[in-house]
């Protein structure tokens, strides 16, 4: 009992040469098709170079174009020639030029000689899987397709559109439900003759003529009405990335490929010479241990959803995506403070002592970038220099947050910054804004200076809060915002504070015990009331008593009394 | 440098509402094109061929121009090789340190030389496109300087061919690649380079991530600027520094025209190596070896031909902090490592090339 292999081939005839005596010299009896668009003097040398192996025969030529019958008669005509010239086959096996071997033949027979009756060939109904790439899924089954995908894309679609239009939709033979999966099987005499001999074969060869793509339906359809046992997998690893076409196998995938323990996969890149030094001149032991793709699986589909959804967060030469469909425009979350530093003295070192996060100053300054410690250069090269950063504003902290994956960034903003990313920071899910809306009045109010400039400033400071806090409350904010005025916060500082850093989610969460400095508002209500007077109305910060406030501070807790 | 109103990029994206804008831009454009080949044309006879070697009929080509290369060539052409070039055509630009003689002896160089100004020139891309209207039509081409070496994902593994079957497979007919300034550890001019050797070995660090990106309003083109010539030189003029994205790759037809170097091209369709949807294409990056230790010498004998840049006198200052042995080391830089790094790094990716 043996394993016959019928190789389809139109290019790479050296390899495929290589191939087909690596499987005879196994062993096995092959049948190769070429395809009939090869010209004749290759098809001939072709021929020529396999002269001398033996068990080697070349079947009837038909034109096979990719979606076409013409690869489904191929391998009807070298299955036929495969089961009446080799009688002791009992199994055959489908491969492609491009497919190699990757565990020693005698592997592969030992492998299928325990299963005599299995036929291993990939079938499922449309419905239950989403592998159909493209809008056509049950429609292969239902519309006529006599036009080549490849050559008239413009006359397929139209006349797709048009069988849709007028409803012209075929029936499906009886007695047969449409299954499709991977174009590669190994199948039973029993059931592959059983196939090729139906009596009704010429209804489904019309049939299935008509049919996109047959050659993942034709047998996959058919082995359903004959077989014992169908193990619903094919033996050939392999890989397509999102758009459907095949993943093509380098030399660096090579122990990727020894390891997934699979008996054969393509497609092989023709020039990957390691590869195919490897796997068809070493010797390796016999394993008889079961395919297992799932290694090489979970790699492809964890870089096909890279592939597909993109990195959060990652702007490149490859890749600028479209505002809105950037998938992330920073790859990680952040928070922004507003107001704080104003309103306390020493903030930054208490928030990064509190939560051990890395908290710069204000990041878009306008005299320079405050980077954490006031460095030149941060993380990635990026530069403190404020030209740099404002000729694209956006990048800056898209390059700023990628740069430290791993660790949460904290920064400060105000009215006083460049406000270039305002907009971006109010739709980015990943931001964590807190305002205290007004605060940018307390320097005002510590500075030593003419009253009429500290009105100007006032009047410009707040101007351009307020379009920012527009911005905070738009429609199409993502942003996780919180806003408070200067008057509310200063009634109950603590309880913000730790509601900002409870969502924060820093990893030590404990009661906030120790209170940043805060400024000494003494007056403050004044220096308002002076610039209500001078006939600029600040607002932002909330209703301020004109006389001295007495800053309510954190109510000091009294343990509770227990009665039992 | 750019003789038309600019597009806003909102018009890039939003193209169809503004079908006759689009289609008279498209005009112009391809009048740009015309104009940019005729002029190439009228400027072949500047370069005389001094060696013509018979070029395969397969494989890619590279095409350069250079001017007293000679501490690099060696490696470079090695470089190339291994990564199974077929063949180079060059252009030597007066070169007086035995450049042309050493190319000239080379079995798959062919070699043209000219005295005239790289700058009138559009620096080498007038003679280069003479070169490749005549040789490299339906082929790959690419154009690389003699300081410029190409990875792309595992590149130590897989040739050129390899790359170009790729793109050909998923109907792309260029390649895009980001130019990435290598420097040493310590003043510039201290570093030591043995000719012959990888001058990796002698430049292997660079800025990790510091580059922006926009789109180019008129060519359509990711206009990329940053890393160290930004961050150390250009830190008030950023508007000024370099230019990084290159289309270096490209399936060559008759018709298209390098426009600055090659950052960009005509027909603008080519410029579109990224994506402005989700996925991402398959991308290399340009390590860059500008500044081996003989950038000083290099720095002043430019200064004084006046041959680079549009306006050479604004890059003044540019050359000579370049003079004055500056070192463009801090600890934030990168120490190369190979391709998976730039892959983790998210400078380059592979797109869909498995």
């Amino acid at each position: 009992m043996n394993v016959g292999v019928v190789i389809l081939v139109h290019n790479a005839f050296d390899r495929a040469e290589q191939v087909v005596r690596h499987w005879s010299a196994g062993g096995c009896p092959v049948v190769i098709h070429v395809d009939k668009n090869v010209k004749r003097a290759a098809h001939d040398d072709f021929v020529k170079s396999l002269a001398d192996v033996p068990n080697v025969l070349f079947s009837k030529r038909h034109r096979c174009e990719w979606g076409t019958w013409g690869l489904v008669a191929a391998s009807q005509s070298a299955s036929a020639m495969m089961l009446a010239k080799f009688p002791d086959v009992r199994h055959v096996f489908l491969a492609s030029g491009s497919c190699l071997p990757l565990r020693p033949i005698k592997d592969l027979q030992v492998y299928l000689a325990k299963r005599p009756r299995t036929d291993f060939i990939e079938s499922a109904t449309t419905a239950d899987v989403p592998w159909t790439q493209g809008g056509l899924d049950f429609e292969r089954f239902t519309l006529r397709f006599p036009f080549s995908w490849r050559k008239h894309r413009f006359l397929f679609d139209r006349y797709v559109e048009f069988q849709r239009r007028f409803k012209m939709f075929r029936r499906v033979p009886e007695g047969i439900v449409p299954h499709m999966g991977s174009q590669w099987w190994c199948l039973t005499r029993q059931t592959l003759s059983a196939i090729l001999e139906d009596p009704d074969r010429k209804v489904y060869d019309t049939y299935f003529r008509r049919v996109w793509i047959p050659d993942e339906s034709y047998f996959q359809t058919l082995v359903r009405l004959y077989s014992q046992s169908i193990e619903s997998r094919s033996l050939t690893l392999s890989k397509f990335d999102y758009q459907g076409k095949p993943h093509i196998f380098y030399d660096d995938h090579l122990q990727l490929l020894r390891r997934s323990d699979c008996f054969v996969a393509r497609k092989i890149w023709p020039d990957a010479n390691r590869l195919y030094d490897n796997f068809l001149n070493e010797e390796y032991p016999l394993k008889g241990a079961e395919p297992n793709p799932g290694k090489i699986d979970r790699i492809f589909s964890k870089a096909v959803e890279r592939r597909t959804r993109g990195r959060a967060g990652l702007f490149m030469q490859s890749r600028l995506p479209r505002p809105g469909h950037e998938n992330g425009f920073t790859s990680s979350p952040y928070s922004v403070f507003e107001g704080f530093s104003e309103l306390f003295e020493d903030f930054e070192p208490w928030l990064a002592r509190m939560t051990g996060t890395r908290v710069h100053g204000h990041l878009y300054a306008k005299d320079g970038v405050e980077f954490e410690g006031r460095q030149t250069t941060f993380s990635g090269a990026l530069c403190d220099n404020p030209k740099l950063r404002d000729h694209h504003a956006q990048l800056f902290l898209v390059n700023l947050i990628w740069n430290t994956r791993g660790e949460r960034q904290c920064f400060q903003f105000g009215p006083n910054d460049s406000q270039h990313v305002s907009w971006d920071l109010a739709k980015d899910p990943n931001a964590q804004i807190s305002v205290i809306s007004g605060a940018w009045a307390i320097p005002l109010f510590q500075s030593n200076r003419n009253f009429s400039d500290i009105r100007a400033d006032a009047a410009e400071l707040q101007r351009l809060e307020s379009e920012h806090l527009n911005a905070l409350r738009s429609p199409f904010v993502k942003a996780r915002i919180r806003i408070w005025t200067l008057a509310e916060f200063i009634e109950t500082p603590m309880e913000a504070l730790q509601t900002v850093l409870d969502e924060m989610g820093a990893k030590n969460l404990r009661r906030v015990t120790e209170a940043p400095k805060m400024a000494d508002l003494t007056g403050f209500g004044q220096f308002l009331q002076n610039l209500k007077n001078q006939g600029m109305h600040p607002y932002l910060m909330g209703d301020f008593p004109a006389d001295n406030v007495s800053v309510n501070e954190r109510p000091t807790r009294r343990k509770p009394y227990l009665v039992r | 440098m750019f003789p038309f109103t600019p597009q806003t990029e909102d018009h890039q994206v939003h193209g169809t509402q503004n079908f006759l804008t689009d289609a008279f831009f498209s005009y112009r454009m391809r009048w740009k094109r015309r104009r940019l080949l005729v002029r190439s044309l009228r400027r072949r006879k500047e370069i005389t061929r001094a060696v013509e070697r018979q070029i395969p009929k397969a494989g890619v080509l590279i095409f350069s121009t250079m001017r007293n290369e000679m501490v690099r060539l060696e490696h470079w052409l090695a470089y190339y090789r291994a990564l199974g070039v077929a063949h180079f055509l060059v252009v030597d630009n007066a070169s007086d340190d035995g450049t042309a003689e050493y190319l000239a002896d080379q079995s798959d160089v062919s070699l043209w030389m000219t005295p005239e100004s790289y700058k009138a020139s559009r620096f080498g891309v007038d003679w280069l496109s003479c070169l490749q209207m005549k040789y490299g039509v339906g082929r790959w081409c690419l154009t690389v300087d003699a300081d410029e070496l190409l990875v792309y994902p595992e590149s130590d593994d897989r040739g050129l061919d390899d790359l170009t079957a790729h793109l050909d497979a998923t109907g792309r007919d260029a390649f895009g690649a980001l130019m990435l300034d290598m420097y040493p550890k310590g003043p510039v001019g201290q570093a030591q380079y043995e000719t012959g050797t990888d001058p990796i070995q002698t430049v292997p660090w660079f800025d990790p991530d510091n580059y922006r990106a926009k789109l180019h309003p008129v060519f359509g083109n990711l206009w990329i600027q940053g890393g160290v010539r930004d961050r150390v030189f250009f830190g008030s003029q950023p508007e000024r520094s370099p230019t990084l994205n290159k289309t270096p790759l490209v399936k060559w037809r008759r018709g298209y025209a390098y426009v600055t170097s090659t950052h960009q091209i005509l027909p603008r369709r080519l410029n579109k190596v990224f994506d402005l949807g989700d996925q991402t294409n398959v991308s290399g990056v340009l390590l860059h070896t500008k500044f081996l230790p003989n950038i000083g010498e290099k720095s002043a004998e430019e200064l004084s031909r006046a041959q680079h840049f549009e306006n050479s006198d604004l890059y003044q200052p540019y050359y000579n902090a370049l003079i004055d042995d500056p070192d463009l080391w801090f600890e934030g830089s990168a120490y190369y490592e190979g391709t998976a790094q730039l892959e983790a790094l998210g400078l380059m990716t592979r797109g869909t090339w498995g």
